[in-house]
């Protein structure tokens, strides 16, 4: 196994990491918790501010 | 209230407002130099103002001192806020601070009297490393220490940005500054010929790549949700782009060093993958201008986010044209010509800039206990200076520099050159003179918001302090 051969399984193993990560933000089981992650910015105000600029 | 319960805002108050202060130096010294390129007798033959040693403190100022300061400041702002806890180490945090403020003080002294490594965005000399090295350890000390303190579950995205950027400069700093010291002011790098060139230029383009965009895109992905008081467009999507951003940067280093004596396959390396970062890059900005869908009239009223926004576009067309030189043809012509000078300033004045100031006008009067700035009007006011000034600089450099390569590369029937040197520079010449306006322009940008944050603070809480909030 030569250098070239190690190198070529690494771009696999990186492209296969990367669908992964597509696969891992896309399954439906996160959606709750990434829509409730989307939201931190606006949840870190004092309370009473909090929903002024809640914008919906 | 016991201390514990509330954000340790003293360290961020700091930062912001040397923040202000080191963006009016360092832009000032960049006016300096642009007008050095015009009228070359304002060095008026004193050594420690020559060009050659105010163009690396340009560059140190405002890069480091003027976005290491936001950096850090909105850094220790957001990662409180986002993970419902005070700041890690209070004393180290101040540490952080002075020991900041000491190197950007050494670096302001030692680089005009001519202390150099030569290397570029890493000029100062061995000892300065060193407290660098210690400062930058320290904030991450403090940085994670508060992550793993944390009172919720969840690491916030803009968190996943910060830590990536201070980790990652740890690494570039440390391993681009190794060296071999002879005396206080004079030292050897361990690394030679082209791998050296080829050290300095993953460092170089990294330090793009991690201090100029992961650090500020964790500011956007915190105060665009934020001003534009919508959640993130695709919170999926942030995932998908910090992995893949952090990922393809790390490579992309050798699009400076085209056509020189590094392989080519490590040239061309290095163009793919500048290439494949138009992909993460627009992903990014996509995501954050789509935050404001929804809410697209408060861009109307709301020069904050007119600055934050604005940023974005130029962060997107920055990152556009990028990948568009590190193409081996369009670098034969666009690269040692002004078109790259132009193309960092889309960048370092549109997106950097911009965004820091945005989020510094949306920060201060939080932390000095105020509902918003002194002056909303001047904010608007600031925006648009800026942007015509951003819009100058970058379109005189485009045309000199384009003019500039085709007048070098342009050859007689005999294969002799058709310009000297100095015809293409005398050809430049009326676009320094626009570039200069530019810069004026944006550093008169700055005076007017030097001026507001004065107002807001004198009439806001210096010792504001403020409870932290209950995680939800």
């Amino acid at each position: 196994m030569d250098a070239g051969f190690m190198r070529g399984i690494f771009t696999v193993v990186m492209l296969v990491l990367f669908i992964a990560v597509w696969f891992w933000a896309w399954s439906s089981k996160r959606k709750d918790v990434f829509d409730e992650a989307a939201r931190m910015p606006l949840e870190t105000d004092q309370p009473g501010e909090k929903d002024v600029q809640s914008g919906q | 209230m016991e201390k514990s319960q509330t954000y340790n805002d003293v360290v961020v108050r700091q930062f912001a407002i040397m923040t202000v202060v080191w963006g009016i130096v360092g832009m000032l010294v960049g006016v300096i130099i642009a007008a050095q390129l015009l009228w070359p007798a304002l060095n008026f033959d004193i050594p420690w103002l020559t060009y050659s040693r105010l163009r690396p403190l340009h560059t140190n100022a405002v890069i480091f001192a003027f976005g290491g300061s936001a950096l850090i400041g909105a850094s220790y702002y957001v990662v409180q806020r986002t993970c419902h806890v005070r700041l890690f180490l209070d004393r180290l945090a101040a540490f952080t601070f002075w020991g900041w403020q000491l190197v950007i003080v050494l670096a302001a002294v030692t680089l005009p009297l001519g202390y150099t490594q030569g290397k570029e965005y890493a000029e100062l000399i061995w000892p300065i490393d060193i407290l660098i090295a210690v400062v930058w350890i320290a904030y991450a000390v403090v940085y994670f220490g508060t992550l793993f303190t944390r009172r919720v579950s969840h690491i916030y995205v803009a968190n996943w940005f910060f830590a990536a950027f201070i980790l990652t400069i740890a690494i570039l700093h440390i391993v681009n500054s190794l060296a071999i010291p002879v005396t206080l002011g004079l030292s050897y790098p361990i690394y030679a010929g082209v791998v050296d060139a080829m050290v300095q230029w993953w460092y170089g383009h990294n330090a793009v790549g991690f201090f100029l965009t992961a650090g500020f895109l964790g500011m956007m992905y915190y105060f665009v949700p934020k001003q534009a008081g919508r959640p993130v467009y695709s919170y999926r999507l942030s995932v998908v782009h910090f992995w893949s951003l952090i990922a393809i940067y790390m490579w992309a280093g050798p699009h400076h060093l085209h056509y020189t004596t590094l392989p080519d396959w490590a040239q061309s390396l290095g163009m793919v993958f500048s290439l494949i970062l138009l992909a993460p890059s627009w992903g990014g900005m996509i995501n954050g201008m789509m935050t404001l869908s929804g809410a697209w009239h408060k861009l109307r009223t709301d020069p904050i986010l007119k600055f934050l926004i604005v940023s974005l576009s130029f962060y997107g067309m920055s990152t556009f044209e990028g990948p568009m030189m590190s193409i081996k043809t369009v670098n034969a012509l666009s690269h040692y010509t002004d078109w790259t000078i132009g193309h960092v300033h889309s960048g370092a004045l549109g997106w950097v800039a911009m965004v820091s100031i945005g989020t510094m006008y949306a920060l201060i009067p939080k932390v000095f206990g105020r509902e918003s700035m002194y002056s909303i009007k001047w904010i608007d006011l600031h925006f648009w200076i800026s942007t015509i000034g951003v819009v100058l600089y970058i379109a005189a450099m485009w045309i000199a520099g384009v003019m500039q390569g085709l007048m070098w590369r342009a050859v007689n029937a005999d294969g002799t050159l058709t310009y000297t040197f100095m015809e293409s520079l005398k050809a430049t010449y009326p676009y320094y003179a626009v570039r200069l306006l530019g810069g004026i322009l944006f550093l008169s940008g700055m005076v007017i918001m030097a001026f507001n944050v004065y107002m807001t603070v004198r009439s806001g809480e210096k010792n504001a302090v403020q409870p932290v909030v209950e995680p939800a």
